[in-house]
């Protein structure tokens, strides 16, 4: 299951618990990957709005991929405003053997950014921009049509 | 009646529509002005499954939710 914080990530306490967790089960590789938001465009925080079926569906089936290699994965985002210098994003791979955690975290970590029903906006002035020039369209956009 | 819901930055509230197939829903949106300029862009679920299907059945009581372009992370 993906955790979800509201606000930016608590990220020390939460790659601490992981490792914690994968101690015991013979994992010989745990490759953490953190985002966090950049001072950039006059930005004071991201802003994001997550749709949860979908995304547990995605990362499902993520983790059947990951089972198949003998692998396993873990992420956290957040929701609402997370300010510059803060972190919303932290997804990992767990696995016995380095390659395939190398891999996989670079798979998963790509399809997250164009399958993941998640929504960013930039808070610039207190106001709430939607990021429509860095957002990308799922896959099969467009049946219903429309007037662009 | 389908509910549909419109996710992320469209900023709408749920409709309530009478359609029977997915085609059904994309006149009714087609025609409606704070939408429109959504749909080439925007996916569709369907009581959470996302579907290229415009021929797909609906039943009293389905969910359909457009989800514009994403950018996690």
């Amino acid at each position: 299951m993906v955790e979800i914080f509201e606000g930016s990530l608590p990220v020390e306490a939460i790659l601490a618990r992981w490792y914690g967790a994968s101690l015991g089960r013979n994992e010989g590789a745990f490759i953490p990957f953190v985002g966090t938001v950049r001072a950039e465009g006059g930005i004071e925080a991201l802003s994001f709005d997550i749709y949860e079926p979908i995304l547990a569906r995605w990362y499902e089936a993520w983790q059947t991929k990951a089972a198949a290699l003998g692998a396993r994965l873990a992420m956290a985002h957040s929701r609402g405003d997370v300010p510059v210098h803060t972190s919303s994003y932290i997804a990992a791979v767990f696995s016995p053997k380095r390659r395939v955690a190398l891999e996989l975290i670079d798979a998963f970590v790509e399809d997250f950014k164009a399958q993941a029903p998640i929504w960013k906006y930039d808070i610039i002035d207190g106001k709430r921009i939607y990021a429509r020039e860095r957002s990308t369209a799922l896959v099969g956009s467009g049946i219903l049509g429309g007037t662009q | 009646m389908v509910t549909v819901e419109f996710l992320g930055p469209i900023g709408l509230e749920d409709m309530h529509v009478e359609a029977s197939t997915l085609g059904d829903v994309a006149r009714i949106l087609q025609n409606d002005e704070r939408v429109s300029a959504w749909l080439a862009t925007s996916a569709v679920a369907v009581n959470d499954e996302l579907t290229s299907n415009l021929s797909k059945p609906l039943k009293n009581g389905d969910k359909v939710s457009l989800l514009p372009p994403v950018c996690g992370g």
